[in-house]
């Protein structure tokens, strides 16, 4: 019998010993990169993008080639055989004739089941549409951890769009298995947290609370995760012009948090922090990326089965 | 008003009153050649009011779509005007082509080779999840695929 392939389409496909396993890894990675340099020689990483994308893509092949692989790829459906009308399903299956491991970003939820589905080697979804996106998860969690030492017992402050942030979705469903977490909800009033990402919180019993300023809420916070306020998400420019200064981050807002709040963003950042906070050091979201990097290249090394050595 | 028994077939019993066509449509009954009977409206102790669906012969029922329509209803096969066996249904675990994602969103909108894949999500509220988008279709909604 084959040795079963492992793929990561949604956060909750792998489980906290594996998630605390390539945190591990991770921290290896930072000591000692030296020592990773070689161990995905002669291994491809194929580099499917139907949708543009700067840090996801290039975190990918920076943390392919800083573990000695190659990558191979396109960067947009027009340069590539989707724009012929190819399926998913195809492209996936002659892929896995070219590649060791597949990453792809898809603009249509559940693209990625289709490829699992197809997939002769290990698959990583790199974010399709608005639903999952694992391992920008996996950069936040490893910041968390690295800034705060644990994952348990924090108080997290999620602020801006959590009704359409796949990411906080994301981040709520990760950090819920971890315990004693309390989670403050800082939106305006359109864009809270969906039914179905509350009803989660509701059923695990932790504490919670829906707010509407940032201000108020930064000095009980241990993490700050920010988010972007979209124009088009509003139903009139009028609310959106009132609403979207509360929601911007700025040294003045920071003047009553705790010295040891870590700030993180998933990026790109248009105006909701500030520049002026970028020095302050608890802005965390440009080591984030890093952090972001380093779990790509654990997650290469275990679903191709070279973490052991 | 009158409807014989029949001799050898399959009667639908306890069907929702109002959903006896949904059953007629999505189980292809009219391409069958027999005789087929829908009564619609029949007093029921039990039910108030329900359907029945006659059938005079004996077919290989998709019993997954017929437990997704109303999992209440009560499979009775005939033979020589006895019934020889019973049926009670329960909702489905997968529906594969039954019902349609209504996610514009979804993968299954642009790759219509796809099949229409749902899981159940939650057994008491009769939720169905979409395996490629997890929307979620809810109890009262028949979006279903053409029959």
């Amino acid at each position: 019998m084959g040795k079963e392939i492992r793929s990561v389409v949604n956060i909750l496909d792998l489980s906290v010993d594996e998630i605390n396993h390539l945190m591990e890894l991770a921290d290896a990675i930072e000591a000692d990169p030296g020592k990773f340099q070689e161990c995905c020689a002669h291994r491809k990483l194929a580099v499917l993008f139907y949708e543009p994308s700067t840090r996801t893509r290039l975190s990918f092949e920076a943390a392919m080639l800083e573990l000695g692989g190659q990558v191979l790829g396109f960067a947009g459906a027009d340069s590539s055989s989707a724009a012929k009308g190819e399926s998913v399903a195809d492209t996936i299956r002659v892929v896995s004739n070219y590649a060791d491991i597949i990453v792809m970003r898809h603009p249509k939820e559940g693209a990625p089941v289709v490829a699992v589905q197809n997939a002769s080697v290990p698959f990583i979804n790199a974010g399709d549409g608005g639903h999952f996106h694992p391992t920008q998860t996996l950069a936040d969690l490893l910041t968390i951890r690295r800034t705060r030492g644990r994952l348990e017992g924090l108080t997290l402050g999620l602020c801006g769009d959590l009704k359409f942030g796949r990411t906080v979705h994301s981040l709520i469903d990760a950090m819920l298995r971890y315990p004693g977490n309390r989670y403050v909800l800082i939106s305006p009033e359109e864009l809270r947290l969906p039914f179905y990402e509350l009803e989660k919180l509701e059923k695990s019993g932790v504490l919670y609370q829906e707010v509407n300023s940032l201000e108020e809420a930064i000095p009980d916070l241990d993490i700050l995760y920010m988010t972007r306020v979209q124009k088009e998400r509003f139903f009139n420019e009028e609310d959106y012009l009132r609403l979207k200064d509360s929601y911007i981050l700025t040294p003045e807002k920071l003047l009553k948090s705790r010295e040891d709040l870590a700030i993180l963003h998933p990026l790109p950042r248009v105006n909701e922090i500030s520049v002026q906070v970028d020095k302050d050091p608890r802005a965390k979201y440009f080591y984030q990326t890093l952090c972001g990097k380093q779990m790509r290249m654990a997650l290469i090394l275990f679903l191709l089965g070279l973490d052991k050595g | 008003m009158n409807i014989d028994g029949i001799e050898n077939g399959i009667v639908l019993d306890h069907i929702k009153a109002g959903r006896s066509m949904l059953v007629y449509r999505y189980l292809g009954l009219g391409k069958l050649q027999s005789q087929v009977a829908l009564i619609q409206n029949c007093s029921s102790g039990k039910m108030g009011r329900k359907d029945i669906v006659k059938i005079s012969e004996t077919i290989d029922l998709d019993l997954d779509v017929l437990g997704y329509i109303d999992p209440g209803i009560t499979v009775n096969y005939i033979r020589d005007g006895k019934l020889v066996r019973k049926e009670n249904l329960e909702p489905p675990e997968t529906l594969e082509n039954v019902l349609k994602c209504r996610n514009p969103r979804c993968i299954t909108s642009t790759e219509q080779e796809l099949p229409h894949i749902f899981q159940i999500s939650n057994r008491e509220k009769r939720m169905y999840r979409c395996i490629y988008c997890d929307t979620v279709v809810k109890r009262k909604e028949f979006d279903l695929l053409p029959g």
